[in-house]
């Protein structure tokens, strides 16, 4: 029975993998065409083949979403648990967060433009998820067994995945800032939103996930409590997430106390992404400490 | 006039509340906010000794120059260093100065009612008029009573205000952050934390005495110590047959307390520890013990006993030491243990599952001076066999015994130990109260905003409104407004 759940879960997971990359193609045609069209002597874009394609692209995107959904949840259902054991376990979800933020904030924006980026960001985990990280489903080690694992990780993943949205909204600022300095937008850029659009979008996903992630730094200590004895130890990840906390706050009190906007806030945003990132990264794969359960 | 920039004369208080004022800035206090971010990376670069001792004196004995360097700057204990704290007590000065006069014009302006209604209100954002029907300052009311403003009525126009919550949940965050570094205090003056490793069927009780390590705060006094008695029953652990994994770990446990002086059978795991009164237990660590007897060449048991060995690799290779320092002539053991032991080309004999299906004792026998009594404390784990001499190698299966020249030692079995912490944490239920009231907080101030509406009714009707930080959502409630008072809804 758990088997056949796995089995499930692998061609799922294979599947939108594949999807993903379809919808990468797609956003890359899309996004070439309205590159083309002012070259091709055209003083404006052909929205109309434009649009189709983008429709598609997004149609894709919620397929390979709606496949990584199932694939997740094959995952957990054949370990008789939630799926955050390992980092293979971490990265598909995180790659469902991650696209998850994507459609749900494109519902309320215009968007479309980052789905490019979304894309592809999205294929790369999963490919590294696949060739690099992937270990056969089994149990979890006895300190993984708590409620708190459901409401700790989950609520670190939604804030990641937001976290990383945030921080590819503000890189697009900061490309674009570049662009504006030095002189008009091309046709390419014309399409993508205003500097003031995005400023306030990097900055309103993070006011909407630092409560999330405040909480999810909460719950792990109060996990910890019970597992390790104490609330707080100053293990690498704990240190990393505090740091991430702090430079995120710093960020928050900068943009509403003071005032920031624009590139520096930008940059702030990205240094405070980047640790969430290097958390990540680095203590799953290379770090000591407590929370090394990457199984590699 | 020059262009020199006027210094005014400082004397001791308008230099102190200068300070004062450079220090609960809010550019301070960022400042110091990303610094305590900053200096938080090294704890996690460098080992700590709080947390991993051994790798600390690893670095010292690998590179002690370097080591002794760090050491210098504190790089070894970052989170109780000079610097660290002096940036988190800087920052937390700075939040109290900034927060407290906050809380103070906060609570003064709680009952205040919102100022008078603007003379020229076409000069606000979202400004609208249109003629009157004499019925809208009667809804006006009704709306902003519904919706829970605050207003202050004056001839012919409403004034009206909501949006406290921010400053309020904002505050709240502070205090509680305050709260959460007290409880953090409380815990390390009050608290203690110690630790034990205990034999299955080993008894252990409460004193200083029985913990291999213990550590307890300034205000801790060892009479605090709880009077009970634990005693390890039996200890299962359970592993995934095809990988190795671990997968459960019970404890059974007969624990006596002092006051009840009753036997009571408990279980622990790893994410369900004991509570006895304010000290919590936890099961962490396991692994084997060999039991072992010595018999020297004059025929007396020289040592006798399970003793621990260290897990080194997953399927849990243990490595430990046997001293017989009183045996004619002293003698000690270097051994491996192997629970499941099997025979590998390359690197001799390896263990290949956690479970003793096939345990095996590896053992090196040295003859001479142990160093027991040099003064130098030594690992239970480690021989330090400069002064001495190995006499011989044997891998023994339960019941097999070694002659070496000098003696016998006899492999009888094995029994499991458990490493168990005991924790009292006075400080963490403030920690905790701290930490949800901050959350409470952070979402009230996040996801209120502050805004006015004002209308004058004359013969025409005015609106406008004015929402502070520029927070998006004023224009619809606006529309809102001004279609219940136009009664199209």
């Amino acid at each position: 029975m758990s088997r056949s759940w796995a089995v499930i879960s692998n061609y799922s997971i294979y599947s939108a993998t594949a999807v993903f990359a379809l919808s990468f193609i797609v956003h890359a045609i899309e996004t070439a065409w309205a590159v083309k069209v002012p070259a091709a002597g055209k003083s404006s874009l052909d929205y109309t083949r434009n649009g189709r394609a983008a429709r598609i692209a997004t149609a894709l995107m919620i397929l390979g979403f709606l496949l990584l959904l199932v694939g997740v949840v094959a995952r957990g259902i054949s370990a008789s648990r939630a799926p955050w054991g390992n980092m293979y376990e971490f990265s598909i979800t995180g790659a469902l967060a991650f696209s998850g933020a994507y459609l749900a904030a494109l519902r309320k924006y215009d968007l479309r433009w980052l789905g490019l980026l979304v894309s592809v960001s999205v294929l790369l985990t999963l490919g590294t998820a696949i060739t690099v990280l992937y270990v056969p489903s089994a149990p979890l080690v006895p300190a993984l067994k708590s409620e708190w694992l459901i409401i700790h990780v989950s609520t670190a993943i939604i804030s990641g995945g937001v976290f990383l949205l945030s921080n590819v909204i503000a890189t697009a600022y900061l490309v674009l800032d570049r662009i504006e300095s030095k002189g008009e937008r091309n046709e390419w850029a014309k399409r993508l939103p205003s500097l003031e659009v995005l400023d306030q979008l990097s900055y309103r996903l993070v006011a909407f996930v630092f409560p999330l992630w405040t909480f999810s730094v909460v719950s792990g200590a109060i996990w910890a409590e019970s597992a390790w004895g104490r609330y707080w130890g100053w293990d690498p990840k704990e240190t990393w997430a505090f740091i991430t906390w702090v430079a995120y706050a710093a960020y928050l009190h900068a943009r509403v106390t003071i005032g920031w906007r624009g590139r520096r806030a930008a940059w702030l945003c990205l240094f405070a992404g980047s640790t969430f990132l290097f958390n990540y990264v680095y203590i799953n794969i290379w770090g000591t400490g407590k929370h090394t359960y990457s199984g590699l | 006039m020059s262009n020199q920039i006027q210094i005014p004369e400082l004397d001791g208080t308008s230099l102190a509340r200068y300070l004062w004022r450079q220090l609960t800035s809010m550019r301070t206090a960022l400042i110091l906010l990303l610094l305590l971010g900053i200096a938080a990376i090294p704890g996690s670069l460098f080992p700590q000794r709080t947390q991993n001792p051994m790798q600390v004196s690893d670095y010292f004995k690998n590179s002690p120059e370097q080591a002794e360097w760090l050491d210098r700057f504190w790089l070894f204990d970052v989170y109780g260093s000079p610097w660290f704290s002096a940036v988190y007590i800087l920052l937390f000065i700075s939040l109290i100065g900034c927060v407290l006069p906050r809380t103070i014009e906060h609570l003064k302006n709680a009952r205040a009612l919102p100022p008078v209604t603007p003379k020229n209100l076409s000069r606000m954002e979202h400004f609208q008029q249109w003629s009157s029907n004499g019925s809208e300052l009667e809804t006006a009311r009704a709306w902003f009573k519904k919706n829970r403003f605050r207003v202050l009525e004056t001839e012919g126009s409403i004034s009206a205000e909501k949006g406290f919550a921010r400053e309020t949940g904002n505050l709240f965050f502070h205090l509680a952050l305050i709260l959460v570094l007290v409880g953090i205090s409380f815990s390390s003056l009050f608290g203690m934390r110690g630790e034990a490793i205990l034999n299955v069927g080993e008894r252990f009780v409460n004193n200083v005495t029985s913990y291999d390590s213990l550590t307890y705060g300034k205000l801790y006094r060892d009479s605090n110590l709880q009077d009970f008695m634990l005693t390890a029953d039996n200890f299962v652990a359970k592993y995934n047959v095809l990988t190795g994994a671990p997968e459960d770990y019970t404890l059974d446990v007969s624990l006596l307390q002092g006051e009840k002086g009753i036997l009571e059978k408990k279980t622990m795991k790893v994410n369900s520890p004991l509570t006895i009164g304010d000290t919590r237990i936890y099961l962490q660590a396991n692994g084997y013990s060999p039991v072992v007897t010595v018999v020297d060449s004059q025929l007396n048991v020289a040592f006798q006993g399970p003793v621990p060995f260290l897990p080194q690799d997953s399927q849990l290779r243990s490595i430990g030491a046997i001293k017989a320092p009183d045996a004619e002539p002293a003698v000690g053991f270097v051994g491996s243990f192997l629970p499941t032991y099997e025979r590998d080309g390359a690197n001799g004999g390896i263990s290949v599952y956690p479970e003793a299906l096939n345990p095996r004792l590896l053992l090196a026998a040295w003859v001479g001076d142990l160093g027991l009594d040099s003064g130098t404390p030594q690992s239970v784990y480690r021989i330090d066999t400069s002064k001495m001499q190995q006499v011989g190698l044997k891998a023994l299966k339960p019941g097999e015994s070694f002659v070496y020249p000098g003696g016998v030692i006899t492999f009888e079995g094995y029994v499991q130990w458990v490493n168990i912490s005991f924790v009292t944490d006075p400080g963490k239920k403030f920690a905790l109260l701290g930490a949800i009231v901050a959350i409470i907080g952070l979402l009230a101030s996040l996801f209120t905003r502050r805004r006015r509406i004002w209308i004058r009714v004359g013969e025409n009707v005015e609106v406008a409104g004015l929402a502070k930080n520029a927070a998006p959502g004023l224009e619809e409630e606006i529309t809102e407004f001004v279609q219940r008072l136009k009664g199209d809804k």
